[in-house]
């Protein structure tokens, strides 16, 4: 029988915030839409009405200034959770090149191994980490286009307001190309969307590995 | 003590007349039972999934412009006082500006200038009101900022006119009052914190690019602050209000955020 101090490989914690995020995320996108709509950066592309948060302009922004709040606390909290409790380094570090060339070959021919749920491959921690880059930006270029004058500062680093506004858009695009992924590869191997419900496979069995050789063997 | 309330310009002089709810209630009714059918029909779970149908029920909306009155206090607390807005050159003013309003360029009904008068009501110890000579031989200021539109376009504008906090100044205006409202020929309503009002940057705009201020942009005098969202700065200006109290503005009354600093 587990004892409460079971770790499993999703603790309830990153369980938590990874659904909390899932929520936020769908609301930002998705009001975020409709605020495109109303300007858009490309002529091309208009989000369809029907799946945007509506009716109109003002309450996709009712959305997006309500949403903004549970993406930047539950964002924060998982970063500080990551760094803390060296998650972010068990599971995403280090990226090898070779190992990062093979997985690409192994996946475009559509045998990526994925036997060990608990240790991430190169092309998995790599996508994780430009994720989380994306979110960091697409918080950052927010802000800029939320204050442009308050935070005056910080917009003048993504040159003007125009441009911010774009790296705003494409921050979200690359979320949703990872979206896209993400959830395919999870419904393909749904044991993982399994461990994020329940947790996953417990860690505690083997013997804690040493600091520099945690990244290699975690979890076997 | 209690006062009595001071009869406010802003305040309607006629009530609502309610018997024509009443003689038509069995209409709005009708229109109502049909409306929710055909959504609930065509656009089906999707549209739901996408808020549509949620998005503008009462609970909901009470929901989320409680949200949005939190995010006001937010705001307020972000507002720098004294930080300037990136100014710009001459060269990249554009002209002429970029019209916007809840209505069309050609339905812009031109405000005469010479039977126009600034009205002030409230907290304000000079209340005489003022003619558009008056205001023109107030000290002016020019500042070249961007203005950005809620709806996500931008432009760089040379607007002229005199400080805003100089004019409540000049009149006596209680500055530690809560907030500045703006009345317009065209029923438009908005208003200011205090704290925005008083921004170095906030004027009285009655000169564009030197030149006054053309029928579409607000003549004879409009709001231009460089610390709010486009929709704040009241064009066609005919009466400003410094109160206590707060009143729904045009576009914060449809949902919009009331603060909208930027």
């Amino acid at each position: 029988m587990p004892t409460a101090h079971a770790r499993r490989l999703h603790p309830l914690p990153v369980r938590i915030m990874h659904w909390t995020n899932a929520v936020a995320m769908f609301i930002m996108i998705d009001s975020g839409w409709k605020i495109y709509n109303d300007e858009v950066i490309f002529g091309w592309l208009r989000f369809p009405d029907a799946i945007t948060f509506g009716p109109w302009a003002q309450h996709g922004l009712q959305w997006h200034f309500f949403g903004m709040w549970i993406l930047f606390l539950n964002g924060l909290a998982y970063v500080t959770y990551g760094f803390a409790t060296g998650r972010f380094r068990r599971m995403l570090l280090p990226i090898r090149r070779a190992e990062l060339v093979a997985n690409v070959r192994d996946a475009l021919r559509l045998r990526l191994a994925h036997d060990d749920p608990t240790r991430y491959n190169a092309v998995q921690r790599l996508l994780y980490i430009g994720v989380l880059l994306a979110g960091v930006l697409v918080v950052l270029s927010g802000l800029a286009i939320w204050k442009p004058v308050q935070f005056s500062e910080l917009l003048a680093l993504f040159y003007d307001f125009q441009t911010a506004r774009l790296v705003h858009f494409l921050c979200m695009a690359a979320i949703v190309g990872f979206v896209v992924v993400h959830v395919t590869l999870a419904l393909l191997v749904p044991h993982t969307l399994v461990a994020m419900v329940t947790g996953g496979p417990q860690l505690d069995a083997a013997p804690a590995p040493k600091p520099e050789a945690a990244t290699a063997g975690a979890g076997h | 003590m209690l006062r009595t309330p001071s009869p406010s310009i802003f305040r309607p002089k006629q009530r609502i007349d309610r018997s024509v709810l009443a003689e038509n209630r069995a209409l709005i009714e009708k229109i109502d039972r049909r409306g929710v059918l055909r959504g609930a029909l065509s656009l089906g779970a999707l549209s739901l999934l996408a808020g549509c149908s949620v998005t503008d029920t009462p609970t909901m909306q009470g929901f989320l412009r409680g949200v949005s009155s939190w995010n006001d206090r937010v705001q307020g607390l972000l507002f720098r006082p004294n930080h300037l807005a990136p100014t710009f050159s001459e060269a990249q003013v554009v002209k002429p500006p970029r019209f916007n309003a809840h209505y069309e360029i050609e339905d812009v009904r031109p405000v005469d200038g010479a039977t126009w008068k600034l009205e002030l009501a409230g907290l304000i110890a000079d209340k005489r009101p003022w003619t558009a000579e008056a205001i023109n031989a107030l000290p002016q200021q020019e500042w070249i900022v961007r203005h950005i539109c809620v709806e996500g376009w931008d432009y760089i504008g040379q607007w002229s006119g005199v400080n805003l906090r100089t004019f409540l100044e000049r009149v006596g205006a209680d500055l530690t009052a809560k907030y500045v409202a703006f009345k317009c020929a065209d029923d438009y309503t908005e208003s200011l914190d205090m704290a925005s009002a008083l921004h170095p940057q906030t004027i009285l705009a009655t000169r564009y690019a030197r030149e006054p201020i053309t029928d579409p942009f607000g003549f004879p005098l409009r709001l231009r602050t460089a610390t709010k969202l486009g929709f704040k700065n009241a064009k066609w200006v005919t009466a400003i209000e410094v109160t206590n109290t707060f009143t729904e503005t045009f576009w914060s009354k449809q949902g919009f955020n009331w603060f909208a600093g930027i």
